[in-house]
């Protein structure tokens, strides 16, 4: 294996060959910077988004409830692929034209990055939605009544009593969507935003020395990984609560 | 105070209550009882709207519960509820789950919740436990704790569903005594419990249920002093109770 293969680490550090300003590793750090940058604004997304949904889906109110399940059978179960091509393809012919006609002239990186940031975070979101639905559901269904016999109103008692204790459930869950939405990421490569592993397949492309960049790229996911993994455990330790073990 | 008039409510075709009356009048103290799924919690759940009712009203000081023109929450803010797994707020400390609804409610001050929630605390005998979790605390403890945060909202009557029935046998009279204490203060109370040795200590009237009605509505003295009075039904029910 790799018996032929010129290890070159230093393929990193060459000027690229279309004539940018840039090395190599500059195209990793900007497509490492779209990744964060696609990451997080979607994660922002997908938590409002799916603790909106994930509250009405738990509410009394019927309609309310049906509207939550309707977000998420439809953003949940479309392949995020089919659900990225209608956001960047589709969705601009159907605004109306001094719309549509507005977002064809921004920078096409702008116009991916927009349609990356919104099918992420509401196909991350039907996700989030189900587990924090899942998380109030976990708990006794007495805390809802208690909450309101002391006439707490029914958005208070979320407010103050269901959702705080949700969060606290939802955590480790939470933890590998945050991890999902880095993974995820990746699919913006198909309408030709160039995030990381966009720019991976570039250095390939461009330079003769395939495994470097891939090492390299696969590294910095792992990095990800781990920094979030670190971070959401910090959460979890600063907000856990003395003597208590999860829902009931 | 508590005006039940007529009211029935089902599940589909089951029927849970059915046509229940009754008045629980200032400073009364009311045990209702009766065989398991006979419609207890759900009758007392009504008072205080958490549970909707199909037919009938009922009234907690002259404001009909029912009412859609009714602000539940301030209806449901003057009246205290216990419940039989306490169901303190789990993230929050004790002290905190004292304070919350004074605060969020009733629009105190902070350190005025503060100064009403310890009050109670120390009237349950819990005021060392101000900065615990509920966790951190014993069954009895956590529901005496339950009983003074109902309290510090100053309700004009108590309901209590079967307080005292998930707790260890040994933590039963440690919540029992708060009980009594509030009955001998005069606070309205309608409590569903099988302690019938708290019914005859202090209840002026006790309500048997069977199947969803209200089947017997008598004084204490009637309820436990005339056994061969009573229904078939609440025969049967005490003899097997008064076993224990
Ligand atoms: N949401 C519901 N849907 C259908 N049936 C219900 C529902 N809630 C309660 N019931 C039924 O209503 C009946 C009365 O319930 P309730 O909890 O009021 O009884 P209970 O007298 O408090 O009994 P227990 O002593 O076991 O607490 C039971 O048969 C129960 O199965
Ligand atoms: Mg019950």
């Amino acid at each position: 294996m790799f018996k032929n293969y010129s290890w070159d680490w230093g393929v990193f550090l060459q000027p690229v060959s279309t004539g940018e300003p840039t090395n190599y590793l500059g195209w990793l750090l900007a497509g490492l910077y779209n990744t964060v940058v696609l990451a997080l604004s979607a994660s922002l997304i997908a938590f409002a988004v799916g603790v909106v949904m994930g509250v009405l889906r738990t509410t009394p109110n019927r309609w309310l409830a049906a509207l939550g399940t309707t977000y998420v059978g439809i953003f949940r179960n479309i392949p995020v692929i089919v659900q990225l091509f209608a956001w960047y393809f589709v969705l601009p012919e159907l605004l109306p034209d001094n719309v549509g006609t507005w977002f064809k002239q921004l920078p096409a990186s702008t116009q991916m990055m927009t349609s990356a940031v919104l099918c992420l975070g509401l196909y991350m979101g039907a996700r989030v939605c189900e587990l924090i639905r899942s998380g109030i559901e976990t708990l006794p269904k007495g805390q809802r009544s208690a909450a309101l016999a002391l006439g707490l109103t029914l958005p208070q008692a979320y407010r103050y009593v269901l959702l705080p204790v949700a969060f606290r459930v939802a955590i480790p869950p939470l933890t590998s969507e945050m991890i999902n939405v880095f993974k995820n990421s990746a699919v913006a490569s198909t309408i030709g935003l160039l995030e990381l592993s966009a720019q991976a397949q570039q250095l390939v492309d461009y330079t003769a020395h395939p495994y470097e960049s891939f090492a390299v790229a696969t590294a910095v996911y792992i990095l990800i990984n781990v920094i979030v993994v670190l971070i959401m455990r910090q959460v979890e330790v600063s907000v856990r609560l003395p003597g208590y073990i999860g829902g009931k | 105070m508590i005006e039940i008039n007529n009211v029935s409510k089902q599940y589909g075709t089951f029927h849970v209550l059915t046509d229940c009356s009754t008045k629980v009048a200032k400073g009364e103290v009311v045990v209702v009882c009766g065989p398991s799924g006979s419609g207890k919690s759900t009758l007392i759940k009504t008072i205080n709207g958490l549970e909707p009712i199909n037919k009938g009203d009922i009234r907690v000081n002259g404001t009909s519960v029912c009412s859609p023109k009714t602000n539940l929450s301030q209806l449901r803010s003057k009246v205290g509820m216990v419940f039989q797994n306490f169901e303190l707020f789990p993230h929050l400390s004790i002290i905190e789950n004292l304070t919350i609804a004074q605060i969020k409610v009733l629009g105190r001050k902070r350190n005025e919740a503060g100064d009403k929630g310890r009050k109670y605390l120390d009237r349950v005998g819990l005021k060392d436990q101000a900065a615990k979790y509920p966790a951190q605390l014993s069954g009895g403890q956590q529901q005496r704790a339950a009983i003074a945060r109902a309290l510090c909202m100053d309700p004009i009557c108590m309901l209590f569903d079967e307080p005292t029935s998930a707790l260890d046998p040994e933590m039963v009279n440690e919540v029992l005594d708060v009980m009594v204490q509030l009955a001998r203060e005069g606070t309205t109370m309608m409590c569903v419990t099988h302690e019938m040795g708290f019914a005859r200590k202090v209840a002026d009237r006790v309500i048997f249920m069977d199947a969803g009605r209200i089947i017997e509505d008598t004084s204490k003295a009637e309820f436990f002093g005339n056994i061969e009075g009573r229904t078939d039904r609440a025969k049967q029910f005490l003899s097997r109770i008064l076993q224990h």
